[in-house]
């Protein structure tokens, strides 16, 4: 019995051992060429700017706020503002909602509706951004340029940084939603039964153990959401703007990075130097994410070590 | 035997659906060690969290009966909760350290009851860390995240910090469960220390354990007391044919 299963095997080994290396081969060339993606697009990026980079310095490009592709001027202050503007706005916008939402999700509410809103969350994050943008067009736009607009005294048409905020906002919450869920379901219950233990009220809880004990994870998804925010390009388009001007204001129209490459790539690609420029945008937007993630990741290295 | 310090009557507890704890009728006497006993998932945990109503945390569980603590029934109650959580520390299965400092880890407890002079916090924090003999240890470390206190230390750390907001009850969880011999023998001692001053709810299933430390025993199975009395009675003479079983490690 026994020597006829060894002899079955025997028979099957030469090409299975082949299969397993062939196999193996597979799957780590393909891991090599994810891993190789993000070089490839950096340096693809570089190459192409670096035309633009011989002639200029990159602080000059970075902090000119002259932007006349004609005369060979290109200063990418004007849009690196924007994109700072709307980034930081929508996510004072986004923040406190999803926290309190978290917080009301995954310590009062009952079970139920946690299960409910978790397939509404992920339907409101698949929804592609065109449809955000006509959202803000149909919505966001008029009610900044008819109610909130003339509450601050002003005239507008309500294509504002405000108006890209906002819709960057809704479209980042289920984002940081998902990640803020997450983290704070993976805190042991033990731990606020510890806090409620010694006489502490429910509201104490939340604010003096389970927001502390969060925290690098908190600080983690607002930088997620950042990056996500910072890159968004469709819907911040049709709603911000577009005018290539140093916003002061959150009524002011703006032009984020995003946008300008979306708009001008292959349209004005005669100019000379100008695909350089936009290859240049994309690839300080690229960096900026770049960061962006990178200090989440450092924030919760550091706040690990101080705090657990 | 002397006074009752609690007295639960009639208790039942469903999760949703789940009736999790069935007609409990049950006494533990004043400053003595109580052992709640029985095989996993018979509703020992959940009727010591009932005891201080942690059990409210969630919001599918249902509670009828009563529990009379020092005479009051702490679900009719109209006293604030938290008050009542606070007449009893809570020692969980793992330690769970806030997460901050070892100092403020005691003193988190007595700032919440209003105690913020930085003096009556300092001699307080000293006082308990001495009590369950950790401040030797830690004296020099106490503004250290808690987190980095081996598992025995964090769980004598708890014991503190539940100590330290002045309760009448201690309620202990399998507390030993996570630690190594040298540790919980550490804690037994506490609690045989202890016991002069509060009233000890126990709850394990290390049965060496309960027969070193328990003055009296409930022995629970499937969400009902099968069983209690003084030590010597249930585990010298028990009455039900569970508990005569149970005790000899024969369970089904």
């Amino acid at each position: 019995m026994v020597n006829k299963t060894l002899q079955r095997v025997r028979r099957i080994r030469p090409g299975r051992l082949l299969q397993d290396t062939l196999h193996g081969l597979w799957m780590r060339l393909t891991l090599a060429l994810v891993m190789l993606l993000p070089v490839l697009l950096f340096a693809g990026m570089y190459y192409k700017s670096s035309m633009l980079l011989q002639t200029n310095s990159l602080l000059e490009l970075i902090f000119s706020g002259e932007w006349k592709p004609m005369s060979g001027k290109f200063g990418f202050y004007p849009f690196i503002i924007s994109s700072l503007w709307v980034t930081v706005v929508a996510l004072l916008l986004a923040a406190p909602i999803c926290l309190l939402t978290t917080i009301h999700l995954t310590q009062y509410a009952r079970r139920w509706v946690l299960r409910v809103m978790h397939p509404v969350i992920d339907i409101l994050a698949g929804i592609p951004s065109v449809i955000y943008g006509v959202f803000g067009i149909l919505v966001v736009v008029p009610a900044i340029a008819d109610y909130i607009g003339p509450v601050f005294g002003k005239q507008i048409s309500g294509y504002s940084i405000l108006a890209g905020a906002v819709v960057l906002a809704i479209m980042i919450i289920p984002f940081i939603l998902n990640i803020l869920i997450e983290i704070f379901k993976n805190i042991p219950d033990e731990l606020a039964e510890a806090s409620l233990a010694l006489g502490a009220t429910k509201w104490q809880t939340i604010k003096l153990v389970l927001i502390k004990k969060a925290l690098p994870g908190i600080i983690a998804a607002f930088g997620l959401g950042m990056s996500r925010a910072f890159g968004e390009t469709i819907a911040v388009l049709m709603v911000v703007g577009n005018v290539t001007r140093v916003p002061t204001g959150i009524f002011q129209p703006g032009y984020p990075l995003p946008a300008l490459i979306a708009n001008n790539y292959g349209e004005m690609l005669s100019i000379p130097l100008y695909d350089s420029a936009l290859m240049l945008a994309a690839l300080i937007l690229f960096v900026v994410v770049l960061l962006f993630n990178f200090a989440s990741r450092l924030i919760i290295i550091q706040s690990e070590k101080r705090v657990a | 035997m002397d006074g009752i310090k609690i007295s639960i009557e009639n208790l039942n507890l469903y999760f949703g659906k789940q009736h999790v704890l069935k007609n409990i009728d049950a006494q533990i006497p004043t400053n003595k060690i109580t052992v709640i006993m029985g095989p996993s998932g018979c509703g020992k945990t959940t009727l010591m969290k009932s005891l201080n109503r942690l059990t409210d945390l969630n919001p599918d569980a249902h509670v009828s009966g009563s529990i009379f603590i020092d005479g009051e029934d702490i679900l009719q109650t109209k006293d604030d909760i938290t008050l009542i959580r606070k007449k009893m520390g809570l020692l969980a299965q793992r330690p769970y350290p806030l997460p901050m400092s070892i100092y403020n880890n005691i003193a988190y407890g007595l700032r919440i009851s209003g105690r913020r002079k930085k003096k009556v916090l300092d001699r307080r924090v000293e006082h308990y860390l001495r009590q369950v003999s950790l401040w030797e240890e830690v004296k020099d470390r106490l503004k250290e995240p808690a987190g980095r206190l081996s598992i025995g230390q964090q769980q004598r750390l708890c014991l503190a910090r539940g100590l330290a907001v002045g309760p009448e009850i201690i309620l202990a969880d399998e507390p030993t469960s996570a630690l190594d011999p040298i540790s919980s023998q550490a804690i037994e001692a506490q609690f045989n220390i202890l016991k002069k001053n509060y009233t000890i709810v126990l709850v394990t299933h290390i049965l060496r354990q309960a027969r070193r430390l328990a003055d009296h025993v409930i022995f629970m199975y499937l969400g009902e007391v099968i069983e209690q009395g003084s030590a010597a009675q249930v585990f010298e003479n028990p009455q039900q044919e569970m508990t005569k079983s149970y005790l000899k490690g024969m369970f089904y």
